[in-house]
């Protein structure tokens, strides 16, 4: 039974497919090794067996009658906690929205639902998304399950270290700047940001919604795929949702190929401020795909320089705007001043005790850049530099069909080594933020593990907008080139984690 | 150098209604200023001619048809989260202090 939780979501579906699994043994597979990890993991901020199995149940019903619903139908999947959900708990990480329950599902928890997927719990996370290693949660960071002293990303550390402890196979994550791509850096596995507009953010509790984009979160680029069909698509819930005819990613997957790919290779990121080792492991991946026929092209993208900064005006500023709906007046905390008061000491009563340090630093930081007399020099000059990090990208894909660099400038860090630092922490976002502020999708796979520490490396590309499909193909090849050369996947190099403590 | 102070801080913090602490003020105060020097680089990146992005894949004219439809919450729903209601309405405290 056990073995089950070491297949790919591919793999789980062929089991069901040819009847030698059923979703209610898949399913309790996974929550058994939930209840024998997730205590030193917390990659979990609720599971609930009962629901997921009923789901599972109804799942093998449908495919016993010969009527299962998408490939996927039964496998299970763990969701962020930014996705609203009407049987689960739905917290965002935050104190302010402990145990509220949404009266409506997000849309790709629809989507999921509506293919058959199996819920199996919501997954941890920096507050509001707020972090780059989850340890802004107001429920306790996640730890890495390579070690279980270091971050685990942030901030979807939850979901990708649940597909990193095989406690689910599949889960969905949230990137505003790279809390997806991030976490599947630090943890050896994928993580993929669609183009903005291609997955729906209905239901998504909203950080920045300029940014602000679904994804998913996987141990193999096929399963990413696979979950990625499922959940892409025009949503009239979300006026910001692309009408768009996808190609299937499953597809580019399987057909990958590299040969003639125009690979950029983008000099701002690459040496100073990269840890070695991630350099080392990104100069191996680039020179294996040279060898398979890709094409290795130098770009600069000079406007990086300022992206991280622009990103920190921009996020702040819309996070201010969207957090102003915690008010204690319609759901979530409400804290009354000692004695009473009106209702606007009630509200900053309850967002002094509900809200964490880093979303009031986010917020009173959004607050000044929106003021009067800043607005001009700081939210509109970060808003002019988003158009040059555009302008660079579209120049560099007139050049090249994909974009490489490392995902982040180090492995995983130690538990509380950054906490006191925040720039330091937003620094290492420079990767990641650049694809968010030009809407332009960005895959990030195991490229290997760093000689310093023995940590995972990711690698990441990123392609234009609405050519999510070329990510999928030079992902999918790459992945295949590696596991080939190291004759395993990287996550099988994992340590065990010690099962059953409690 | 940034012109943040204390002041400037509690200020944002009434706009924002969050109660800080004065240990919350006085800390971020110093971090803000730290913060706001480095993304203060934004000003000298760019220049009068260069057009602003406010969205990363612009799209106009999102409209739909003015009908509704059967997934709007319900009265019930939209209160039942809610800290206090009348069964219809969303209740808090005074509105204004006894000064106003």
């Amino acid at each position: 039974m056990s073995e089950l939780i070491h297949h790919t979501a591919a793999e789980l579906a062929t089991a069901l497919a040819d009847g030698s699994a059923s979703s209610v043994e898949i399913t309790q597979a996974h929550l058994d090794r939930i209840a024998a990890v997730d205590t030193d993991v917390h990659a979990f901020l609720h599971v609930n067996a009962e629901v997921s199995l009923a789901a599972a149940a109804a799942s093998d019903k449908r495919r016993a009658a010969g009527a299962a619903l998408n490939a996927l139908d039964g496998i299970p999947v763990a969701i962020k906690d930014v996705l609203v959900t009407t049987d689960m708990p739905s917290t965002a990480g935050s104190k302010i929205l402990e145990g509220w329950v949404s009266p409506y599902d997000a849309t790709p928890v629809t989507k999921l639902r509506e293919a058959g997927l199996v819920p199996l719990g919501k997954t941890n996370m920096d507050e509001f998304a707020m972090g780059s290693s989850t340890e802004h949660s107001a429920y306790g960071p996640t730890r890495n399950p390579w070690d279980l002293d270091r971050i685990p990303g942030g901030s979807g550390g939850g979901s990708a270290a649940a597909v990193a402890a095989f406690e689910a196979p599949l889960a969905l994550g949230s990137d505003t700047g790279g809390s997806i791509r991030q976490p599947a850096h630090v943890t050896g596995t994928v993580g993929i940001k669609p183009t903005y507009g291609g997955v729906s953010r209905y239901g998504a509790i909203a950080l920045a919604s300029s940014l602000d984009q679904i994804g998913p979160v996987t141990r193999n680029v096929l399963d990413a795929a696979m979950l990625h069909d499922i959940i892409a698509g025009h949503d009239r819930h979300d006026s910001t949702s692309l009408k768009h005819e996808w190609p299937s990613m499953a597809e580019a997957v399987r057909n990958a190929n590299v040969k003639g790919l125009r690979i950029g290779v983008v000099s701002q990121l690459d040496g100073e401020g990269f840890q070695p080792g991630v350099l080392a492991r990104f100069h191996e991946a680039i020179a294996l795909l040279e060898a398979n026929g890709a094409e290795i092209v130098e770009l600069s993208l000079p406007s990086l320089e300022h992206a991280v900064a622009a990103y920190y005006l921009i996020l702040p500023a819309e996070a201010s705007s969207n957090l102003a709906k915690f008010d204690s007046v319609r759901f979530g905390l409400r804290v009354t001043p000692e004695g009473g008061g009106t209702v606007e000491q009630v509200m900053s009563a309850t967002r002094e005790a509900g809200f964490g340090a880093e979303v009031k630093r986010r917020i009173i930081l959004g607050t000044y850049a929106l003021s009067a007399g800043y607005y001009d020099a700081y939210y509109g000059s970060a808003q002019k530099v988003r158009t040059l990090v555009q302008r660079d990208f579209a120049a560099g894909f007139e050049k090249v069909d994909v974009i490489a660099s490392p995902t982040a400038p180090t492995t995983a860090w130690k538990l509380g080594e950054q906490l006191d630092d925040p720039l330091e922490m937003w620094r290492g976002d420079l990767a990641t933020i650049p694809a968010n502020l030009a809407g332009i999708p960005g895959i990030s796979l195991p490229a290997g593990l760093a000689d310093e520490d023995g940590l995972p490396v990711g690698i990441q590309f990123l392609a234009p907008a609405r050519e999510d499909a070329r990510l999928y193909n030079v992902g999918g090849a790459l992945e295949q080139l590696l596991v080939d050369k190291w004759g395993h996947t990287l996550l099988s190099q994992a340590p065990a984690l010690k099962v059953g403590a409690r | 150098m940034s012109d943040i102070s204390e002041e400037s801080v509690r200020h944002l913090a009434g706009l924002a209604r969050i109660a800080l602490t004065d240990a919350e003020v006085t800390a971020l105060t110093a971090e803000l200023s730290q913060i706001v020097d480095v993304v203060a680089q934004v000003t000298s990146a760019v220049d009068a001619d260069t057009p602003a992005t406010s969205h990363p894949i612009p799209l106009s004219n999102v409209y739909r048809e003015d009908v509704v439809t059967d997934d709007v919450l319900t009265p019930e729903q939209a209160l039942a989260s809610a800290p206090e209601h009348d069964g219809s309405r969303f209740k808090v405290s005074a509105i204004l202090g006894e000064e106003q």
